[in-house]
């Protein structure tokens, strides 16, 4: 769903920036632009519905991360360890859920032996480790 | 699993011919009955190797006493003192006011405390199980058991990047390397004894996520590095080592998600954990030690973003977005570029501490920082101690790094990249040659190992190969008169031409096989064995007579063989103990800081820390000064007693009259009237009757050489041997009170200002008054 409301963005973007840029022939980059776009949407809805539920996850911590780096912009890095450690939960959990889709990812043939059920108890471990850290950390 | 069967059975089949033949034979083992001994014989060398670590390290023990050397130690073992009777939350928050008076220091915030806490852990276990051990015993044994953890760990890196028989040897040379042992001998209380067990573990656990990708590794990977963090200021060398190494699998092309999970998790986890130390704190986010780390992180996941959309676009649309990117990244990135190096230009150091600014460029240290210059163990290494601390290794090394390349795997490239930039700062600092330690014995097993292997493969597979060409032109000859008897002129062309190849395959196999002919090898391990055995007899030399001496006892030989200890050290500090009142201050030359605190349990002025740099050229500035400056200086730093080590009766090098121009280039560096040309004479150092007036009236000098004169009737100094210039003198402004036994620690105290002012003299002040106006 997010996707679709991104990719006219991403596109107009990406369209006008070509025309101040490189000067080429308008019609000619904004096909390419459109062709590319279209072709890595449509691989990714080719996406197991599995890996799409961690990517959500991925972006959900990431989006959060920013809000609180903006807030931290409009109210002071004090405590900054607070600040730190709410930053810094954000993008370890998104970090460790790209580690577990990798795991998990069927296409991915480094781990065909690993069981899905061992990937996932290694990510609720290494969170757990994570948040034990943060929540010392937060003071 | 199926691979090992399939070997099994090819080793069985080859067993089964052997024993057809009747050539090479012997009983043969099954294949899993030969894994299971291999195993028990694994373990029991690594006993034996731990057991090995451990006891070179005694020498020091055995040759004087179970006693905490030098001095960074002495602080150390304060320390843990404090915490095995206050307890954690005290000594996390202690304030000591013993040391630096008076401003005091912060130990809870500028200690490492991984050491500590392990010694204090240990001693709580012993204790929880009723074996009464001293806090002193645990800590003089620290250092030799976490050696044998150490070697055990290099088994466990090595074996992850060559396999097992690489890392028994590589253990074997760390468990003996000289340089390690300089560090942790018995009785060397100090950080490092821990930190390169942490930091063998920890690559350890890298090596092994990136081999497995498991992120369990990668969680236990994080948690090592915390300890790592806990215990040493060095470990800022792991936190640029492995963003290097990504940044170079990255660029060589070798990216996978292997390595996404080994360095990932790390940076994040690693983070947070450096900052959870109270020394670090926000420096872990802050200083630009850290930095490569984040901009790694960065890279790795625009090398992370771009594989996947490789894999999922089709090549052309690849290339495609390959331009796009590229024409706006390049303005996004110029514009990040800009500011981080505005930012990072704004600051006077550009961010870096001055410490690590100092392994970066060698000679920052002399221009800035004389209290970093001055420390002995931070001058470069001269070519003979590469010898004396690695030995045999210097010449393996290159043979390992070679051996790495065939084939070359991500665990390889990344210890031939922690030997290349550890080989690189042990040539700043002699001090870092113990991070070169484990990075050379690693490379040296690996060496080691492929030679031996080639070795005895060559003479195993000589009997083998021939057996296998007498099987392979046995058949021939059975085949040939078979067809001999069917078909006889028609065939013998290209009959010929058909034993000629299998020849020449017979031929090409042993080549394989073989490697080298049978004595060749033969000589060839004799003379690995040999300088095996060179490498053992030199680092049990080195351990027995170069490193085990403590510092703080002295001995020597007598003319009639006896041994003459010298034991003023302990003797002077036992004085102060005794005789001294619980709140006087004493102020020494910052080097004995550490120990009169822990041993004599009094306040001092300036202690090894170093950490103000002002304070130390006060006290640099008083040793140089006249009498009364000196004495006014100190009373209004409330000292009470003044001590000098003088070694000019006995010959004991490293007095204070040898570290004298140091005082006064750190003072003059602070207080401008101290300027180091008045106390040379012709820029030559001097302190016999041509010395300059300057020398010859500062305190360092009175105090040294009070009353030495009627020691031997001449005034002949040992040390710079020759007769001191001033000879009998008198001090107003302090007074003698101990000596001990040969001269080498003298003690003063400050005599009191004077309550009346003598009449005769107030007189004359009077009457010059009345003169002048």
């Amino acid at each position: 769903m997010r996707l679709r409301i991104c990719c006219p963005a991403i596109l107009s973007f990406s369209s006008k920036t070509q025309i101040f840029a490189l000067g080429l022939p308008r019609t000619l980059a904004m096909d390419d632009a459109r062709a590319l776009v279209t072709s890595l949407r449509s691989a990714y809805t080719a996406t197991p519905t599995k890996l799409k539920l961690i990517d959500l996850y991925v972006a959900y911590a990431v989006i959060t991360a920013i809000v609180q780096t903006l807030f931290m912009a409009v109210v002071g890095s004090f405590p900054f360890n607070a600040f730190l450690s709410g930053v810094l939960s954000c993008v370890g959990t998104a970090v460790l859920a790209v580690c577990l889709r990798m795991q998990v990812n069927k296409a991915n043939k480094e781990f065909k032996d690993l069981p899905p059920e061992r990937a996932f108890a290694d990510f609720v471990l290494c969170n757990l480790v994570l948040h034990l850290v943060i929540m010392n950390f937060l003071g | 699993m199926e691979d090992r069967s399939a070997a099994d059975a090819a080793v069985m089949e080859r067993g089964k011919k052997i024993g057809s033949t009747g050539v090479g034979g012997g009983a043969l083992v099954s294949g899993s009955g030969k894994r299971a001994f291999g195993t028990v014989l694994a373990a029991l060398i690594l006993c034996l190797i731990g057991i090995m670590a451990f006891s070179i390290r005694l020498f020091s023990v055995i040759k004087y006493e179970s006693v905490i050397h030098e001095f960074d130690p002495y602080f150390n073992y304060r320390v843990t003192k404090y915490l095995t009777k206050a307890g954690i939350y005290e000594f996390w928050n202690w304030f000591d006011d013993r040391t630096w008076y008076p401003l005091g220091r912060v130990i809870g915030g500028t200690v490492y405390p991984g050491l500590t806490i392990t010694a204090g852990t240990m001693w709580w276990i012993l204790n929880a199980f009723n074996i009464p051990l001293s806090v002193e015993t645990v800590c003089v044994f620290t250092a030799p058991i976490f050696s044998s953890f150490a070697a055990w760990a290099t088994y466990l890196l090595t074996s992850e990047v060559k396999g097992r028989g690489a890392g028994l040897t590589a253990a074997a040379l760390l468990a003996m390397v000289p340089s390690y042992i300089s560090r942790s001998v018995a009785g060397s209380y100090d950080n490092e004894a821990v930190a390169i067990f942490a930091l063998i573990f920890t690559f350890y656990l890298y090596v092994k996520t990136l081999n497995t990708g498991s992120l369990f590794y990668a969680t236990l990977n994080a948690l090592a590095y915390f300890y790592m963090v806990c215990s040493w200021g060095g470990y800022t060398f792991i936190i640029n080592l492995i963003p290097m190494h990504v940044l170079l699998c990255i660029v060589t092309g070798r990216y996978s998600s292997r390595l996404y999970i080994a360095y990932a998790p790390l940076v994040i986890l690693g983070t947070l954990l450096a900052a959870l130390v109270p020394v670090v704190g926000f420096n872990a986010v802050m200083t630009s030690e850290h930095f490569a780390s984040f901009l790694v992180f960065v890279i790795i996941h625009v090398a992370a973003l771009a594989h996947y959309i490789k894999r999922v676009l089709s090549p052309k649309q690849y290339s495609t977005a390959v331009s796009f990117v590229i024409t706006f990244g390049m303005a996004g990135a110029a514009a990040l570029i800009a500011i981080l190096a505005a930012m990072v230009a704004a600051s006077p150091t550009k961010g870096w501490s001055g410490r690590s600014l100092s392994l970066l460029d060698p000679t920052y240290a002399s221009k800035y920082i004389p209290i970093i210059a001055s420390v002995s163990e931070h001058q470069p290494p001269t070519w003979p101690s590469y010898f004396m601390d690695i030995n045999v290794l210097a010449f393996l090394v290159p043979a390992g790094i070679i051996a790495c390349f065939l084939p070359l795997s991500d665990s390889s490239s990344f210890v031939v990249l922690y030997l290349v930039t550890s080989v690189y700062f042990s040539g700043v600092m002699v001090r870092l040659m113990l991070v070169l330690a484990p990075a050379a014995c690693v490379l040296s097993g690996i060496a080691l190992s492929e030679a031996f292997a080639v070795l005895t493969r060559s003479i195993k597979y000589q009997d083998l190969s021939e057996s296998a060409a007498v099987d392979s032109t046995a058949t021939l000859n059975s085949t040939n008169e078979n067809e001999a008897s069917v078909k006889e002129v028609k065939d013998k062309a290209p009959k010929r031409g058909k034993k000629k190849t299998v020849e020449k395959e017979v031929e090409k196999k042993r080549k394989r096989l073989l490697g080298l002919p049978m004595e060749a090898s033969a000589v060839g391990i004799l003379l690995l064995i040999i300088m095996g055995s060179f490498y053992v007899v030199h680092c049990v030399w080195a351990a027995a007579e170069a490193y085990s001496a403590p510092s703080i006892v002295l001995t020597s030989q007598t003319p009639d063989g006896g041994l003459h200890v010298f034991d003023d050290f302990r003797e002077a500090y036992a004085w102060l103990n005794h005789n001294t009142g619980e709140d006087d201050k004493v102020a020494s030359w910052w080097d004995y800081g550490y120990q009169t605190t822990a041993m004599a349990n009094r306040t001092v002025i300036v202690d090894n820390n170093t950490w103000n740099n002002t304070h130390i050229a006060t006290v640099g500035t008083a040793m140089s000064s006249p009498e009364r400056q000196a004495w006014e200086i100190f009373q209004s730093l409330d000292v009470k007693y003044v001590f000098v080590i003088f070694g000019g009766l006995v010959g004991y090098p490293s007095d204070d009259i040898n570290k004298f121009l140091w005082m006064v280039r750190i003072g003059g560096g602070v207080f401008p009237h101290i300027r180091e040309p008045d106390y040379l004479r012709d820029g030559h150092y001097r302190i016999d009757s041509q010395a300059t007036p300057t020398m010859l009236n500062c305190l360092m000098y009175k105090l040294s050489y009070y009353r030495f004169a009627e020691a031997d009737g001449k005034g002949y100094d040992r040390v710079r041997r020759t007769e001191i210039g001033k000879k009998y003198f008198k001090l107003n402004y302090f007074e003698e009170v101990f000596t001990t036994q040969h001269w080498m620690v003298r003690i003063y105290k400050l005599k009191p200002p004077r309550n009346l002012v003598s009449a005769v003299k107030s007189k004359k002040r009077t009457q010059k008054k009345k003169t002048t106006r």
